[in-house]
């Protein structure tokens, strides 16, 4: 990977683009090198006169020591191995160019300070570049700060696409770097070996200036900080100035989290807050002293739950280890005392087995659960729960896939998540429940959930099972 | 004097402090089947002494004893136990775990006790301490059998004690010492034309029934096999008495054994006199006793009161029992073992014919010990979770079963007509079998433990807790159904590493590794790059349900190696399915392996059928990006001044761009459109399994040749190249090496390397059963485009091939295990954890490299 800064003569001008090596600190007449770290970078001079001189830095990337060094990533088989972060620009570069071009960075130059300080006609190549998002991406993120891009693609359409960037500016020279050590790691948006909060600190004071006023500064923050939202919010909190509290900033956390496609599509009627608090009244108003929620995920359902009395015993199920823990740390499970550990339970589990610590429940749930099991798998979901746990009444809620058309920007004939394995339609629904609760003795009814389109019906849809046995003891 | 003690018992001293228990202890039980009072005080408090701490002390001592017990383990409690209540709790752990509580009383004089206890540390007390011992003692000693203690021996003085010898027995129902063969017969009732024909069938030889009516007479077979009744020889049916006297003639003879029935306890309780209501056909079997002589019902009394309530047999491998048994009370004693093996367990409700409602233990039974029952009348025999129930209702006008044992084959002989009228219809499944029936339920609660998997390939596999976690994760959300996941391959171990200039992995390693060990009849066979595919497959949608017990009205499924649905769109997984049915058909294959269903093992091209998206996001940006960066770089050099330092990054430069073209040419070798189904190229390995056999009995030659067959019959199937190689003939090497060479630098992924028999075991076990060797550029896509460049390599020829090894051996034993359990139609359970086990296996963090 390489960066290749240019410095242009405007005609009638009086400076010489080879004044380049003056505001670089680097001679060009010789070849310089230096170990950044991570690489050795290269930095030689291919062009020299007074119309134009071009800086060449080049950096090696050592791809066995990505994999074995102290430096490695560690992101899932294979894909730790054969990747292009050897070759394709990424925060390595912006450590070679802080390493290599500190002093310019910070707008300094020992016998050029004036041409430091002006705007001076540049031409900037990065090559390859890594462009998650494509050429849409890269130019909301040059075009804001002056630039006129070329970007030659080099490999397919895929949403990873490989560019050669070159960028055409009047800038001064430390805007130039800048802009490019924060924005190359952007466009790359892949693994970056340094990620504390350090860096928010190096975001902001690369980013003096400009940043604050980028329009696309939350994919930037959220991008260079990546996989690290509180630190991206924390960082967003900062440029604000200092209007927004730090509960405002652990608000933008939650946002944050909450735009799941699923819930993004479904957020303007907060859909699943009310399927929560429609379940979570069934449960109380008929009375049920134990409740399995089963799919519980990070255990939305089970918070609302646990302030309720009379329910002696709550215990979320899910497959998912990661949402489990989660789920503890909502409810600060680990905190509890006893009395609460012993109510509420949270275990690993799964719909298409069976379960012997299921049995004996008053209740069960599936919020939004069902349509992430496969549709072969259905029959056994039933005979487990309804033919072996037989919980007194069993509450299931669903997608409604009619009301899909609905929503604002969603294909015809796709899913609100893409690990729904189906979404169904009021009949579809109803002609699954019918004959499962008739077999397994039990009665059902169905409610819709959300505001009632006329011809659509609700975004989502309940059944409430309940044991004939269990009608006949309470009457 | 001796003793005659059950080796599986609870055994209480009992005797005053002093009255030398613990040296008793110690002369006749070893020191770790001793749990003593005074030790477990010393445990809890540093005080062996502490009278305070005396409950939490013997909270400890019936904890360890509990453990004891339920491991089967003989356990002699060492405290002064004169008191009833604190007997009456050993007498109920006891219980508890259905060992015989056995009491050895030291009633000794005080005065000796109290001379002894003077010589003794700690035990400074006075008189009057094991005096009072001793009155309590005495108060309760006439009343110890009823308070439970199934033996007692009071021993009075200490010369008493010293006459004593024990001699250890296995519990009457301990019969494990027996082999077998067993012909094991189901109820009689009275059936004895039926009974008659059965035994003839199963090879017996009849004597002539004797002419006087009350004589025993009996049969015998041929082979020394033993014929084994699961109870219930008379009531409701026609000839209760020829029964009798030839059940008891057999047994009188050894050739036959009987367990007791609740009819036959019944009949018992009548013989003796006891008042009983003669009900539930008892009252033709006493019609005809009545007529008998009294010394022909003394005889019968004998004989049936002595009837075991159960047998455990052949290395504890067989339980037969009346009406089944627990695992936990297999070869133990109590009375609950004996009600419940004459009656099942029962909730003590009535259902709507008036019979008690059983609970169905059988369901929940998960023991490697297969249990043979009768009692319940049922359609047809079927297996359940290693049980079976053989009654099928011969007096009720079904049938008369016999199981032969080992052989596991059933024969029967149906009823000459109906006896009588049975309370409620005979149980009977819906065309699937019970086992079936049962496995439409696993449950997570069974896999989510640490396992220890027993393969038949003489080692255990252990499956840490948090790998079968994971495992389960990937199942429960991802995988196909669990009764199609028959098979998960095994991960496959990469050749020894090379030490050629420019190689990782070479031929010569691969052969060299085999032949080292002694392995010289081998093969090699091309290694197709696509993905990994198993076949499941049946050659009607009807054979599959039956064979597969599914219901999702498929004739078979193509799956991942990690349980995946190959196929998003189920319409095309259908067509190939039924293309390669086809292809069984047309070839014959069908027939040659007289199956009407199977499974393979293939892999499936083009590569980018399944790794389109992986391609996308991994390897296409890094090749381009490579591409890029050397290009940019040469460029830039070119129009840049002379300099060494420059010159050399132009030769490194020059050397990936090299690099960078190669693998894009090989990755594009493994890729093309696969819009319809006769672009896919399936190329099957192994034929794993179909109708009662595993093939790794088979040389892979076998399988080649066979394959070669099915791939004649439909172009979508593709043969794999194969040489079979001695390691140690030079020539044949050199051959296969300058085969290797020429196919890796064409592109092709490379070769594996197996011996020709499948299964191979050397001194230390399972010899590696197959070892790839992969090309040079292949690696490329494994280990990054430069891999090979000097500075590099030598630093990749690190890598920890240990692991995979033992990996992938583990893996291999666990997934054929998995295959003989399926042909063998163990329960699901049993076949699903074989499943579960490679998948938690391939959770352990090895390099994914080799």
């Amino acid at each position: 990977m390489q960066i290749e800064i240019s410095l242009l003569k405007d005609e009638g001008d009086t400076y010489s683009a080879q004044d380049l090596g003056y505001l670089l600190h680097k001679h060009p007449a010789n070849v310089h090198e230096r170990e950044t770290g991570a690489g050795k970078a290269v930095i030689f001079y291919n062009e020299v006169s007074d119309d134009r001189t071009t800086a060449v830095l080049y950096l090696d990337i050592d791809p066995i020591a990505l994999v074995r060094g102290k430096n490695r990533f560690s992101d899932g088989p294979l894909a730790q191995y054969v990747n292009d972060r050897p070759y394709v620009a990424n925060s390595f570069l912006s450590v070679a160019m802080s390493k290599s071009f500190g002093q310019s960075m910070s707008g300094k130059s020992k016998s050029r300070q004036e041409l430091a300080d002006r705007s001076l006609p540049f031409e900037a190549r990065v090559t390859p570049v890594g462009a998650s998002g494509g050429i849409e991406v890269i130019k909301s993120l040059f075009e804001p700060l002056g630039y006129t891009i070329e970007a030659v693609s080099l490999s397919g359409d895929e949403a990873r696409g490989i560019f050669d960037l070159k960028l055409k500016g009047n800038v001064r020279l430390c805007d130039l770097l800048n802009h490019l050590y924060v924005l190359v790691p952007v466009l790359d948006n892949a693994k970056h070996y340094w990620i504390d909060k350090d860096e928010i600190d190096k975001l902001l004071a690369k980013g003096e200036g400009w940043l604050a006023d980028h329009p696309a500064k939350e994919l930037i923050a959220r991008r260079a900080l990546k996989h690290r939202r509180a630190l991206a919010n924390d960082a967003l909190g900062r440029l604000a100035d200092d209007s927004e509290t730090a509960d405002d900033a652990s608000e933008t956390v939650e946002r944050e989290r909450k735009l799941q496609p699923e819930e993004a599509l479904e957020k303007p009627i907060r859909l699943h807050d009310l399927r929560l608090d429609t379940v979570a009244a069934l449960l109380k108003q008929r009375g049920v002293s134990s409740v399995l929620d089963l799919g519980c995920g990070e255990g939305r359902l089970l918070q609302r739950l646990i302030k309720e009395r009379g329910l002696d015993k709550l215990v979320g199920v899910d497959p998912s280890v990661v949402s489990l823990e989660r789920a503890a740390k909502k409810l600060h499970l680990e905190e509890a005392g006893d009395a609460m550990r012993e109510r509420v339970k949270l275990q690993m589990g799964s719909l298409t087995y069976a379960d012997r610590r299921w049995h004996n429940f008053d209740a069960a749930t599936l919020v939004e659960v069902i349509e992430h099991i496969d549709p072969t798998r259905l029959a056994s979901l039933a005979l487990s729960l309804f033919g072996d746990a037989a919980p007194g009444i069993v509450v299931i809620t669903t997608p409604n896939q009619e009301y899909n058309k609905l929503f604002e920007g969603m294909e015809p004939g796709s899913m609100r998540h893409s690990d729904h394995r189906f979404e169904w339609s009021r009949e579809e629904f109803q002609s699954w429940c019918k004959p499962v609760a008739e077999t397994h003795g039990y009665s059902v009814e169905f409610s819709p959930l959300g505001p009632l389109d006329a011809e659509f019906g609700a975004p989502s849809q309940m059944a409430v099972f309940e044991r004939q046995d269990r009608i006949g003891a309470s009457s | 004097m001796k003793l005659s003690l059950p080796d599986f018992a609870l055994v209480v001293l009992i005797g005053p402090t002093g009255s030398g228990k613990s040296s008793f202890a110690r002369k006749h039980f070893l020191d770790t089947e001793v749990i003593s009072s005074d030790h477990c005080r010393a445990l809890v408090s540093d005080d062996e002494t502490d009278q305070t701490c005396t409950g939490d002390a013997f909270e400890l001592l019936s904890q360890m004893a509990g453990i004891r017990l339920r491991r089967r383990k003989l356990t002699v409690i060492d405290a002064t136990s004169v008191n009833r209540e604190d007997r009456a709790k050993l007498v109920k752990l006891a219980r508890q775990y259905h060992a015989l509580p056995v009491a050895l009383v030291l009633n000794i004089e005080p005065e000796v006790c109290h001379e002894r206890n003077k010589g003794r540390d700690n035990r400074d007390f006075g008189i009057h301490v094991p005096r009072n011992h001793s009155r309590a003692l005495r108060r309760g000693l006439r009343g110890l059998q009823k308070e439970g203690f199934r033996q007692t021996q009071i021993m009075r003085t200490p010369e008493d004690v010293d006459a004593l010898e024990i001699v250890r027995t296995p519990l009457w129902t301990d019969q494990r010492s027996l082999k077998g063969p067993f012909d094991i017969i189901g109820d009689l009732h009275g059936c004895f034309d039926e009974l008659g024909e059965l035994l003839q069938n199963l090879g017996y030889e009849l004597d002539t029934m004797p002419t006087e009516p009350e004589a025993l007479f009996s049969a015998r077979h041929p082979e020394g096999r033993t014929a084994f009744f699961v109870g219930d020889i008379t009531d409701r049916g026609p000839r209760n008495l020829d029964c009798l006297r030839l059940v008891m003639g057999m047994c009188a003879e050894g050739t036959a054994q009987c367990v007791m029935g609740n009819h036959d306890f019944k009949l018992s309780k009548w013989l003796k006199g006891r008042d009983v209501k003669l009900t539930h056909g008892l009252d033709l079997t006493v019609a005809e006793l009545e007529n008998t002589s009294e010394e022909f019902r003394k005889q019968a009394t004998e004989f049936v009161f002595n009837l075991r309530s159960h047998a455990w047999l052949a290395k504890g491998k067989l339980v037969i029992a009346h009406a089944g048994l627990k695992q936990e009370m297999h070869g133990r004693g109590s009375g609950a073992v004996r009600t419940f093996a004459m009656f099942g367990e029962t909730t003590g409700e009535i259902d709507e014919f008036g019979l008690p409602v059983r609970l169905e233990w059988a369901r929940e039974y998960r023991g490697d010990a297969e249990v043979v029952y009768g009692h319940t009348p049922m359609v047809e025999a079927e297996w359940l979770n290693n049980t079976l129930c053989i009654d099928t209702g011969c007096v009720f006008g079904g049938k008369m079963t016999a199981l032969r044992w080992p052989e596991r084959e059933t024969v029967s002989v149906q009823a000459k007509r109906q006896y009588s009228e049975p309370a409620k219809p005979l149980d009977s499944g819906d065309g699937r079998s019970a086992q079936q029936d049962n496995d439409r339920l696993l449950y997570f609660d069974d896999f989510a433990v640490k396992r220890r998997i027993e393969t038949r390939f003489k080692s255990t596999v252990l499956i840490p807790e948090q790998n079968s976690l994971a495992a389960l994760e990937v199942v429960s959300r991802f995988a196909v159904d669990p009764r199609w996941l028959v098979y998960v391959p095994p991960t496959m171990a990469a050749s020894p590493t090379a030490a050629d200039e420019g190689f990782l992995e070479r031929p010569e390693m691969a052969l060299n590794f085999y032949a080292s060990r002694g392995v010289t009849d081998l093969i090699v066979e091309e290694k197709h790059m696509g993905s990994r595919a198993i076949i499941v497959l049946a050659k009607s949608k009807g054979a599959a349900r039956s064979h597969f017990g599914v219901e999702d009205d498929k004739a078979g499924v193509i799956y991942t190696r990690t349980g995946r649905p190959f196929f998003k769109d189920e319409a095309q997984e259908a067509e190939v399915i039924q293309r390669i049915t086809k292809a069984m058909e047309t070839s014959g294959l069908w027939d040659e392996l007289s199956s009407d269903w199977m499974v393979l093992d293939a892999e499936l091209m083009p590569w980018s059928a399944k790794a389109q998206e992986l391609l996308n996001r991994q390897y296409h940006p890094t090749h381009a990006a490579a591409l890029e960066s050397a290009n940019a770089l040469l460029e830039a050099i070119s129009s840049a001044g002379n300099s060494p330092e420059l010159e050399a990054l132009k030769v490194t430069a020059t050397i990936r761009k090299d690099n960078a073209i190669r693998m894009a040419q090989t990755i594009d070798g493994y890729c093309w459109s696969a819009e319809t189904i006769d672009d896919f190229r399936i190329a099957p390995f192994h034929i794993l399994a179909a109708e009662g056999r595993v093939f790794s009995n088979k040389t892979h030659v076998w399988h080649m040749e066979t394959l070669t067959k099915l791939a004649a019959a439909d172009p979508i199937i593709q043969t794999t190249g194969w040489k079979q190689i001695d390691p140690t003939d030079g020539k044949q090497c050199q051959q296969v090496i300058k085969w290797w060479l020429e196919h890796t630098e064409a592109g092709g992924e490379g070769m594996v390397v197996k011996p020709n028999a499948f299964l191979v075991s050397g001194e230390k076990g399972l010899i590696q059963p197959a070892m790839k060797v992969r090309g040079r550029n292949y690696l490329r896509i494994i280990y990054g485009p430069d891999y090979d460049m000097p500075g590099n390599i030598e630093r990749l020829r690190e890598r920890g091939l240990a692991r995979k090894f033992s990996l992938a051996e583990r893996e291999f034993k666990l997934g054929l295990e998995g295959l003989h359990r399926f042909v063998e139609k163990q329960p699901l359970s049993k076949v699903h954890e074989c499943a579960l086990g490679v998948l938690a296996l391939e959770s352990e963090p090895v390099d994914p490299r080799l």
